[in-house]
């Protein structure tokens, strides 16, 4: 049995620790109301970890498109990095996910000898990390860019005025 | 290296958890780009605010006078005799939580203190405490002594609200928590502590006349510019007249507007209008702000800074006032300005002087609301627009809180933008009208200190952007506020990216026809008009 069908199968319990365990990173009133809140435009943060971690997974056991992944990695990290967290809280999510597997998967990886498998499957977690440190970087840099856009803005009307610039 | 923690060992070392203690034994924590700077005392000795002196939020002591906490008792003792809603918002409240997930700092933030309810609460614990009987009981009563840290951490949330008001729209009781807000600021300006940007501008406009103290001849020499942009975008010479005397009617905007963009975009939208009008009116240099700080400073602050539009209107002998594209101005002129400096009985009913409209709505405050002028001049076939101008424009619409849910403004700036635009499409049900998100940076919260807070309170606007960007193509977000318009443009560009930011008068200037024939090649931004060029060769 290759490590690919057991994550198959369990998928939705996988995922469901998943983010579980990333909305323990929150307050527990902020994660009750996060779990509590299905739409999308009431719970924008929620609907984005629940939305990224389950195309993640599936990019993981399928296809590894760096778009897609991109694209769902952005979606989380832009709330994260905004968020009262430090780099490595911000993007800890990735590694729960090794963590969440470890301990749901242990017997079976046991029994069916799938260490190398599962080590290969790890690296993949790993890229997504490497993707995601990219990623970060852009949001934090795009968010000082804006600050010192903002601070320029206020002064260039009267150098434009002036002819300065 | 054999110190050195293993990689696993780094990994199981972070604590995801945060601490799971009572809010009420939580203190607070100052996070950078959370809270604003601390006003300048320059600022507030010039506006009258009491005790006023150089200090930063981060310090350990902020300096506060020695009886500081019989000030801030004997200041909400007036206030909770002053306003029985107070009073009724600090007792009735059963934390039912319908308002807890309706906020979008707390949405954005995930800090639980953003919920209005929690937010609210630190307020309410100390009235519990000195106000009622059951509060002496304590902690059990939900009532905690009134401390600096209290005071601080009530300071550190209560500039973590827009005063939006979509939380009231959810409370079953009606608690207005952007009044609890309010009453906590005024608290808090009695012991001089209220924040750089609210007071400079304060300030500012006190003495000049608005926001950013510009001098009458700087606001004339603004204006010639623009004038100038518009001739070489349009070739329509406008005209317009400051300070005219016996002139039918004064208008009022937001300082922004003839300052900075986009905004100044949607200023020569009105100027255009006007001028095809050929209405007699006339600006101010004197009430040269519709904006007003004081709503976010105090209620004696508000009439102080909204005195002089009446003030002016009389002093011009205009008959009546019309009002620009701006938020927490209208909720002013429209809530409080008729009680606070009102009756303007030396003011006429407003009539439209082109289509002999009454505006009834706008009986008593003699104000009227430019979406509600220019939809009616649409309404009754006085004005021709050439829609296909805006063809490369594809708008949703960000109703300003206070505009939607301070005084039901719905259907005309939706009205307005139909009929210059072909491509209309709406953000979800439950992100506009009295529903509608915050920009995350009303009530004096445009700090630059505070752009991560502005980012994330902004965050469920800009998610339901994104939606209709992605669903639609929308790639341009029409408002109807000089806040929206200065700050929805980094929000937009932070979330969503390749959409920009309108005044609803932009759209109409670039549509509206000025005379028949007349070819328009640029827009009021003064970028080519696509596709124009060709269609002028093919006629």
């Amino acid at each position: 049995m290759k490590i690919e069908h057991i994550l198959l199968e369990k998928k939705q319990v996988i995922i469901k620790k998943w983010f579980d365990l990333i909305l323990e990173t929150y307050p527990a009133e902020t994660a009750k109301f996060m779990k509590a809140q299905r739409n999308r435009f009431g719970n924008p943060v929620g609907h984005a970890i629940s939305e990224g971690i389950e195309g993640l997974f599936d990019e993981l056991l399928q296809g590894m498109d760096h778009d897609k992944i991109a694209l769902f990695l952005d979606n989380i990290i832009r709330v994260r990095a905004l968020q009262d967290f430090t780099p490595s809280k911000a993007l800890g999510f990735i590694f729960i996910l090794k963590k969440v597997i470890r301990e749901e998967l242990a017997k079976k990886i046991r029994d069916n000898k799938l260490f190398e498998e599962l080590m290969a499957f790890e690296s993949r977690v790993d890229d997504l990390a490497q993707i995601s440190f990219d990623i970060y970087m852009k949001c934090r840099e795009k968010l000082y860019k804006l600050k010192a856009s903002e601070a320029k803005k206020l002064t260039s009307i009267i150098m434009q005025r002036a002819n300065i610039i | 290296m054999a110190n050195k923690p293993k990689p696993d060992e780094l990994l199981s070392n972070i604590n995801y958890k945060p601490p799971r203690t009572q809010w009420t034994d939580t203190p607070v924590e100052f996070k950078k780009g959370y809270y604003c700077y601390a006003g300048r005392p320059n600022n507030l000795e010039y506006i009258s605010l009491p005790h006023g002196r150089k200090w930063s939020s981060t310090d350990d002591d902020w300096q506060l006078v020695d009886n500081w906490k019989e000030i801030f008792l004997e200041g909400m003792e007036n206030l909770l005799k002053k306003f029985r809603s107070f009073r009724l918002f600090m007792d009735i409240c059963v934390r039912c939580g319908a308002c807890a997930d309706k906020c979008h700092f707390f949405i954005g933030t995930g800090d639980p203190k953003n919920m209005p309810v929690l937010r609210a609460e630190l307020l309410r614990s100390i009235y519990r405490r000195y106000f009622t009987i059951s509060g002496k009981l304590g902690k059990i009563a939900g009532a905690r002594d009134l401390t600096e840290d209290v005071f601080k951490e009530l300071w550190y949330y209560s500039y973590q609200c827009t005063e939006c008001r979509r939380c009231s729209v959810f409370c079953p009781y009606g608690i207005d928590t952007a009044e609890i807000t309010m009453m906590a600021r005024e608290l808090i300006n009695l012991l001089g502590c209220c924040t750089d940007w609210i007071s400079g501008p304060l300030a500012n406009c006190y003495r000049t006349g608005n926001h950013l103290g510009l001098q009458p001849h700087t606001i004339k020499s603004n204006f010639e510019y623009m004038v100038d942009d518009l001739e070489e975008f349009t070739g329509v010479r406008v005209e317009p007249t400051f300070n005219r005397k016996g002139a039918e009617l004064l208008f009022v905007t937001p300082s922004a507007d003839f300052f900075a963009e986009p905004g100044m975009f949607t200023c020569m939208g009105y100027l255009l209008l006007f001028h095809k009008l050929g209405l007699d009116y006339t600006w101010s240099t004197y009430a040269s702000e519709g904006g007003n700080f004081g709503l976010f400073t105090s209620n004696e602050m508000m009439k102080r800074i909204n005195s002089k539009i009446y003030a002016e209107a009389k002093r011009l002998g205009v008959k009546w006032i019309l009002g620009g594209e701006c938020g927490h101005m209208w909720r002013v002129l429209h809530q409080y300005m008729d009680t606070m400096n009102g009756p303007a009985d030396f003011l006429e009913e407003p009539v439209s002087p082109i289509t002999g409209t009454k505006f009834e709505n706008a009986k008593s405050t003699k104000m009227v609301h430019i979406t509600e002028f220019t939809a009616d001049l649409i309404k009754n076939g006085k004005l021709k627009f050439d829609k296909s101008r805006n063809d490369h424009i594809i708008p949703t619409f960000h109703d300003s809180c206070n505009t939607s849910r301070g005084m039901g403004l719905f259907e005309e700036p939706r009205y307005v933008i139909n009929s210059v635009c072909n491509q209309f499409h709406e953000m979800p049900e439950n992100t506009i009208r009295e529903q509608t998100f915050c920009c995350g940076s009303g009530s004096g919260l445009n700090a630059g200190e505070i752009e991560e807070l502005r980012l994330l309170g902004g965050l469920p606007r800009a998610n339901a952007v994104k939606y209709v960007k992605e669903k639609n193509g929308v790639n341009m977000l029409s408002c109807i506020c000089a806040i929206d318009r200065a700050v929805l443009p980094p929000l937009v560009d932070y979330w969503v990216g390749d959409v920009d930011v309108c005044g609803v008068h932009e759209l109409v200037g670039n549509a509206l026809i000025m005379e028949e024939g007349e070819k328009r090649e640029i827009d009021l931004r003064g970028e080519p008009l696509p596709g124009m060029e060709e269609k002028e060769e093919e006629d």
